[in-house]
């Protein structure tokens, strides 16, 4: 909005000036030589994006295609999918154990993964918004670090620690890759909170709710989480987008999740293990359009404030 | 919590003198807040600090524990060498690759359109899945495109005759193409905040005082917009480097890539020839990530000053 609006009122001072200079025909040029540069810009842009969506579409269309044509045979079926609905790979000489398995795991891994980030990340971030700018600054500095330490680098130390865990205090289920993952969305998670806390007033809303009688419990049950309840869920959103979409920790730990059984299903029958990672990708897909719903709604409060 | 309610006690029975009770208070807070961040920290030390940390340690190691820097010479055997430079090369290709067309995909999206369009709405929300969308699921979408059974090498054949050499997708070309598919979009994120900095009254502000298109983009958006590109390019570099599914999901066996590399260690870490190897290489990934992003921050600070 506020473009257009400017280009239009900056449009008008522009064929003023060349109304006033209405002698000098040089000074009538300006108003001719934009509108021939916006054609040329929109030209431009509309390759630009054209090409670029090209680039991003033709692989994804070429997914469906692929799930819906038998690659040896050239036959046309929606085997894979019938397959994936109905839980029974037979037809197609596939067991989908495995599948199934692994997104067990993955549904599983994405709510420990998300209450365990929650409980570590909410009440911290709160606390030390309000009360330490220092510490603030420190929690900033470790929960963005992991996106300096990449996953393959920390699966080579987490090695020796799994290995123990998994030996001498817990089990070698994959449920207990959650506290990698914690590690893994903490920097996604951390903006997300952080928007929500810089766009509310939280020091106020303490002091008012605790000038009231209100306990800290209260204060941060009835108080702050409802104000957060956005970023909360934005945050949740991206995390569960991450865990679902990893591969690295699992497969070099040896555990089993959606994208190591994907991988395995894709040895020996493509189409399915395809098919499966369209449906995860449009999963992705809803999630972070209803991520941006809820940004655009949160932008347009913020505004009516 | 518990120590936040313990210190409650002494706090109460000693506020007699109101001096020493705010100093008490203030004492007692901050030991409050300290506590409540208690877990944030232990957490992060056992899952993120002590993994970085036994990297670092097992580089330096011996079989039995001693200090020693010999593990470092595997660095230079030839393999190592060249897993580096095609990972440097392949993360600086397809960083510029995706650096370019990202940005002038969202320079495209920016001009003489509205801020909160539906378009610019609709590829920037496409563009936060795609940028996420590594790994199998991404090897899958190339091989179902240009593998050996790939809907477009069947198009490319039947139309002009050619055949698409099968192995292209795990040449370096390939590879490159494939890392752009998430390049993009990740530019598409971080550069369209940068571009929307960019004020239409500055271009009309440069043609009232004569300039020229040209003289625009030299004098103006280009030097404005260029720290922030570079910080978004190193960004993107940093994330083709980390990068291990796809890779892995396309190469089963050959390790070209660094990350390849350290899978190939971790599984023979019980190999004597072996030892430290993972280590090593993990800990010169972590070196180079962290000059990108210092050198990242550091354009990103002088970027700062347009805000």
């Amino acid at each position: 909005m506020a473009v257009s609006e400017t280009s239009q009122t900056v449009k008008v001072p522009a064929t003023a000036t060349s109304a006033k200079g209405a002698a000098d025909t040089s000074a009538a040029k300006p108003p001719q030589l934009r509108a021939a540069r916006v054609r040329k810009q929109s030209v431009i842009k509309f390759v630009i994006l054209f090409v670029t969506l090209a680039f991003l579409f033709i692989p994804l269309f070429s997914m469906l295609v692929f799930t819906l044509r038998h690659p040896l045979s050239g036959r046309w079926s929606l085997a894979p999918w019938v397959a994936i609905f109905t839980g029974n790979g037979e037809s197609l000489g596939a067991d989908l154990t495995v599948l199934w398995q692994g997104l067990g795991t993955s549904l599983a891994l994405c709510v420990v993964t998300v209450v365990i980030m929650l409980l570590l990340m909410v009440p911290t971030m709160v606390i030390v918004h309000i009360r330490s700018k220092v510490l603030e600054r420190a929690i900033e500095w470790v929960a963005t670090l992991p996106l300096t330490i990449p996953a393959i680098v920390l699966v080579v130390g987490l090695g020796p620690i799994y290995r123990w865990l998994s030996a001498d205090v817990l089990s070698t289920n994959p449920i207990w890759l959650c506290f990698a993952y914690v590690i893994l969305v903490m920097p996604f998670a951390f903006r997300a909170i952080a928007v929500g806390l810089n766009s509310i007033d939280v020091k106020t809303l303490v002091e008012a709710s605790r000038s009231l009688g209100a306990s800290w419990p209260k204060v941060f049950f009835r108080v702050i989480i409802p104000n957060l309840w956005q970023s909360i869920l934005s945050a949740s959103f991206i995390s569960i987008a991450v865990v679902l979409g990893e591969y690295t920790v699992a497969s070099l730990l040896g555990r089993m999740n959606l994208q190591v059984a994907l991988y395995q299903l894709g040895q020996s029958n493509s189409q399915i293990s395809t098919a499966m990672s369209l449906l995860a990708l449009l999963f992705g897909v809803v999630l972070l359009v209803a991520l941006d719903l809820i940004s655009d709604r949160v932008r347009k409060s913020k505004e009516g404030k | 919590m518990t120590a936040a309610i313990a210190q409650n006690g002494p706090a109460t029975k000693f506020a007699g003198p109101s001096a020493s009770s705010s100093v008490l208070a203030k004492h007692r807070q901050e030991l409050g807040t300290f506590a409540v961040t208690l877990p944030f920290f232990a957490y992060t030390a056992c899952f993120l600090l002590a993994p970085t940390i036994i990297v670092v340690i097992g580089a330096f190691q011996t079989r039995d524990g001693g200090f020693t820097l010999a593990n470092f010479s595997k660095l230079f055997e030839p393999n190592t060498v060249s897993a580096f430079v095609t990972s440097i090369l392949v993360s600086i290709a397809s960083s510029v690759i995706g650096a370019v067309v990202g940005g002038l995909a969202s320079y495209a999206l920016v001009i003489g359109a509205k801020p909160n369009g539906l378009l610019r709405r609709m590829v920037s929300a496409i563009s936060s899945v795609l940028a996420q969308f590594g790994g199998v699921m991404l090897a899958f979408a190339f091989i179902a495109t240009i593998g050996i059974n790939g809907i477009g090498t069947m198009l490319i054949k039947q139309m002009t005759g050619l055949t698409v050499n099968p192995n292209w997708l795990s040449s370096l070309s390939g590879l490159v193409t494939v890392y752009c598919y998430f390049q993009i979009p990740l530019m598409i994120i971080i550069f369209l905040p940068a571009v929307d900095s960019i004020r239409p009254q500055w271009r009309e502000a440069c043609e009232s005082l004569g300039g020229n298109t040209y003289q625009y983009w030299t004098r103006v958006a280009l030097p404005i917009l260029a720290p922030r590109f570079i910080s978004a390019f190193l960004l993107l570099f940093a994330s083709a480097f980390s990068a291990y599914a796809t890779a892995a999901a396309l190469f089963s066996q050959r390790s070209i890539l660094v990350p390849l590399m350290i899978q190939g260690a971790m599984r023979n870490e019980m190999d004597p020839n072996q030892q430290g190897f993972a280590q090593v290489l993990a800990f010169a990934m972590i070196i180079v990530v962290a000059i990108v992003m210092l050198l990242s921050h550091a354009v990103e600070k002088r970027a700062g000053r347009w805000q």
